[in-house]
């Protein structure tokens, strides 16, 4: 049996470098991220304190999850405390701005662990499973804020395996890291793309940034596409490449618009002919009447 | 896909969520009842409204300067990833900052709350007088020295040793409107379980029914008894009829 390895023509043709930067900076970031909340506990530098649900950085700048922040406010209602309504601004400015779901694929702790799943689900030829409807994480998303506006509680945060993970990592809480076992057994043996792709909340909320978002990954040289896929088969939400790939014929610009993608970069990396780049591309004040 | 086909799977994932969604307010209900032996920060809210403000981002773990402060694993009894710090092991030290409070961004942890004697984490109560060396008559008062709010929240009550008949217990009485619920007394009993526990205050206290009048402090209160003084009660004897 022959087995697949992503990005081989992509590396004999641009060379390593070009066909895995934006994973290593991907890597780079979320590691960096977690050592810059772990410099804290473990070298005394404080440079952002808390964790992904609500942080400090350097004494000024609040962030707040904003899951939690939509939790609280169904949980505990309106108003709730300045800092966490600004450090939820903060967020919403900022990965507005990074394209909503690059939270998932830049920061959040458990994309490794999908990735890998998914990774080894095309080495060792697992193709089977669970294909839910990927929509269901919208269906998620509002079962997890009804759950705190019923009861007054943020039900989710007792079982919610992004939280576990990244507070299990900054607190040393290994308890936390089931999440992380957990997950990795289900997109691997039960559901492909299951967990970041089907149910995560999360990510069903950082999505909906994507509507306003200026950041894209474009299919900016489209017509050098050869039809070979490898895009398709790392992309982890791969429903999101064609209407802007070959959206050309039906006159559909080159950027994908699709507010699930999480701007990973891996179709970047994986072309061979360079097809997608990183486009930053603020609204048009002029528009053209079709 | 056809028209029943659709309703079929619409039902399906309304059914999966609802159940989800039983199953998990179900856990979380069950688990959220704090243990008695952990005790929130200063300023927390109640119970109830805690949870649902607290973010789990641990800043007032982070800020506080001596490390009590801890955010609960799973299968802690706690609910996850709150804090909390169990008094035997190490009590709250009351900096006059309140540095944990300040940390906080959500409102979890009152920022109301300015004045460190004024915090109510719990409330100190003697729990087993068998063991507390003070009513075995032994002269120990640890716990009122070690208090932070000492002579207000614990102060010594002398009592006659009515089995030796000849000397004086020293006996600890803690005053839960002075009490801030640190912890330190429980920390610094000196037995190998400690005798005075910091419990949450609404398992320890009691209340007197609002028709209660005090007597000598409604005299306080007035400046003179609300009786008159002395109070003569008719005296029936035997035979006096009724």
């Amino acid at each position: 049996m022959k087995i697949p390895d992503d990005g081989r023509e992509a590396r004999e043709k641009k060379g390593w470098w070009r066909a895995t930067r934006w994973l290593w900076a991907r890597r780079l970031v979320q590691v960096g991220v977690m050592g810059l909340f772990l410099l804290g506990p473990l070298a005394g530098v404080w440079i952002i304190q808390g964790n992904l649900s609500a942080s400090y950085t350097l004494e000024i700048l609040p962030m707040t999850d904003l899951l939690w922040f939509v939790q609280m406010v169904a949980a505990a209602g309106w108003p709730v405390a300045m800092q966490a309504t600004l450090g939820a601004v903060v967020v919403v400015v900022l990965y507005g701005l990074a394209g909503g779901r690059s939270y998932c694929a830049w920061l959040c702790p458990l994309n490794p662990v999908t990735d890998l799943a998914a990774w080894l689900r095309r080495r060792l030829g697992i193709t089977g499973g669970w294909r839910g409807e990927r929509r269901m994480r919208n269906g998620v998303l509002l079962l997890v804020v009804l759950l705190a506006w019923v009861t007054g509680m943020p039900v989710w945060e007792w079982f919610n395996p992004v939280t576990w993970t990244q507070r299990g990592i900054i607190f040393a809480a290994w308890s936390g890291l089931w999440a992380v076992v957990a997950i990795f057994l289900f997109d691997l043996l039960i559901a492909p793309h299951g967990w970041c792709g089907r149910l995560c909340p999360t990510g069903a909320l950082y999505a909906q940034l994507g509507r306003v978002t200026p950041l894209f990954v474009s299919a900016i040289r489209r017509e050098a596409c050869t039809d070979c896929h490898a895009c398709h088969r790392v992309c982890p939400e791969p429903a999101v490449i064609d209407p802007a790939l070959k959206g050309a014929v039906r006159g559909v610009g080159p950027r994908i618009r699709d507010v699930t993608c999480t701007r990973c970069g891996r179709c970047i990396d994986i072309c061979p002919e360079e097809v997608f780049d990183f486009d930053f591309h603020l609204p048009n004040t002029s528009r053209v009447v079709p | 896909m056809t028209r029943r086909g659709l309703l079929a799977k619409g039902a399906q994932a309304v059914a999966g969520m609802g159940l989800a969604g039983l199953v998990m307010a179900l856990g979380a209900r069950s688990a959220k009842a704090v243990p008695v032996w952990a005790i929130r920060p200063p300023g927390a809210v109640a119970e109830e409204e805690f949870l649902g403000k607290c973010l789990r981002c641990g800043l007032c773990v982070r800020d506080c300067p001596y490390e009590i402060l801890t955010l609960a694993e799973a299968g802690s009894g706690v609910a996850p990833g709150t804090p909390y710090f169990v008094a035997r092991d190490r009590p709250c030290e009351m900096c006059p900052e309140i540095p944990c409070v300040v940390a906080c961004p959500s409102g979890a942890l009152d920022p109301g709350l300015t004045d460190i004697a004024k915090a109510r984490m719990g409330l100190a109560v003697l729990a087993d007088q068998e063991t507390c060396l003070a009513y075995l008559g032994l002269r120990c008062e640890v716990c009122f020295q070690v208090c932070p709010v000492m002579g207000k929240a614990i102060t010594i009550e002398t009592r006659p040793n009515l089995r030796s008949g000849k000397h004086v217990h020293f006996l600890p009485m803690v005053h839960s409107e002075h009490c801030t619920g640190c912890g330190k007394c429980e920390k610094g009993c000196v037995l190998e379980e400690a005798a005075i526990r910091v419990l949450p205050r609404a398992t320890v206290k009691g209340a007197l029914g609002s028709h209660y009048r005090v007597g000598w402090e409604e005299k306080k209160k007035a400046g003179h008894a609300l009786i008159p003084e002395p109070l003569s009660l008719p005296v029936r004897r035997p035979g006096d009829g009724p």
